[in-house]
């Protein structure tokens, strides 16, 4: 099983088409496992033939603290061990501040009097869907006022579909903890870009992330054409290859808007997909 | 009674803050004598929490009411579950907010 993860400095710059079109061309050979990261606007499956009522639904969860009152003696030391501060007590009334609250458990841990049992609060949904016997999908979607991705992100990332050849994971945009997480159990990342200086200075973040991390990482132009230069020549300080240029076209933006991501668009792209070296 | 004013400095001649959970500094008042005491914001630089502490400190040292410019949603719940007063629109120095405070009552 391969894992590569598809990543760039921030948002719109094609990560989600790459992911597709990558996830599509593997899976005329391969068994390939899609994972959306993007779990605050997971957008994958606007590109596959997804049908909710088709997949599977379940609610992801998180530790919550629930404070046994028979059992409690109010001594506050829940409360001092949490530095988090999710957790206040009010005379003899706890208040939890859901947002705050990390799932440390460090409150189950100090409390003398085995008060503090295991709740479970939602955060978000996860979905998994085979889109066909090749290729399946999976993302989650955020509960809307829960501010951390990264218990939805390991969610995803503890059902990988066994017996896939290849995993692709469709990285969150930015350079953050949520990207971290995604990252760091990949064995190659493709960092997608735009030739704009703009893109080349979010590229320059996402890279110094990648290898801070050791990851073995080669570059996509994404709407390639007259200033590929930018970035090539980031690509030449830097010693990085330059494994995939898709050319900026129209007509292919077009079925983009209306929710298609066509593989035999671009005709030697399947070559290259699997003439790639995938075996670092 | 003990009141909270967030201040940008640590006198009663400092100004009002804006934001309570990441203030500067506390000015703590006691309405009957007009003394005070200064508290440093252990809150000011936390990265999340910081309204639940600052609400937990001034509680701790008895003060029943907190006169600020805003407050965020979670230092209000947290105000509110300890009884707290909290006043918020305030500006100028800390003496005249206590001052108008007092008057107003
Ligand atoms: S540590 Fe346990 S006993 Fe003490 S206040 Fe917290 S829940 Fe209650
Ligand atoms: S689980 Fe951790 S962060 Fe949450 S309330 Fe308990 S100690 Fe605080």
């Amino acid at each position: 099983m391969k894992k590569i993860a598809v990543a760039s400095g921030k948002g719109g710059t094609g990560k989600t088409t790459f992911s597709v079109l990558l996830s599509k061309v593997l899976s005329k050979k391969y068994r390939v496992h899609l994972i959306d990261c993007d779990v605050e606007e997971p957008n994958c499956h606007l590109f596959l033939n997804f049908k909710e009522e088709f997949s599977e639904r379940e609610d992801i969860t998180v530790f919550t603290p629930e404070i046994d009152p028979e059992k409690c003696d109010y001594c506050g030391k829940c409360v001092e061990v949490c530095r988090f501060k999710a957790l206040l007590l009010a005379d003899k009334t706890f208040i939890k501040f859901d947002e705050l609250c990390h799932s440390c458990k460090g409150c189950i841990f100090v409390c003398p009097k085995g008060a503090v049992k295991e709740g479970k609060r939602k955060v978000g949904e996860g979905f998994f869907s085979e889109i066909h016997k090749n290729l399946f999908l999976s993302f989650a979607r955020m509960t809307v006022s829960q501010a951390r991705p990264t218990p939805l992100i390991s969610e995803l990332k503890s059902k990988i579909d066994k017996k896939a050849d290849f995993v692709i994971f469709d990285s969150p945009p930015g350079a953050s903890c949520p990207v971290v997480e995604v990252l760091k159990d990949s064995d190659r990342v493709f960092l997608v870009t735009e030739p704009t200086p703009f893109g080349l200075y979010d590229l320059g973040i996402a890279f110094e992330i990648v290898k801070e991390m050791n990851k073995d990482v080669c570059l996509v132009i994404n709407k390639s054409g007259e200033n590929d230069f930018l970035i090539e020549d980031f690509a030449k300080k830097k010693k990085l290859e330059i494994v995939l240029k898709i050319p900026f076209s129209k007509e292919f933006a077009k079925k983009y808007s209306d929710g298609e991501i066509d593989t035999d668009f671009f005709p030697d792209f399947e070559n290259k997909i699997f003439n790639l070296d995938y075996s670092h | 009674m003990k009141i909270a004013v967030s201040a940008t400095g640590g006198s009663l001649n400092a100004q009002v803050s804006s934001v309570f959970a990441r203030c500067a500094y506390f000015v703590i008042v006691d309405s009957e004598t007009m003394k005070f005491e200064i508290m440093q914001n252990p809150a000011e630089g936390m990265m999340g929490g910081a309204g639940p502490e600052a609400a937990r400190q001034i509680n701790d040292r008895g003060c029943r009411v907190v006169i600020t410019g805003q407050v965020g949603p979670n230092a209000q719940r947290a105000l509110e579950s300890f009884g707290i007063e909290v006043v918020t629109g305030a500006t100028g120095t800390v003496k005249e907010a206590v001052e108008n405070y007092l008057k107003q009552k």
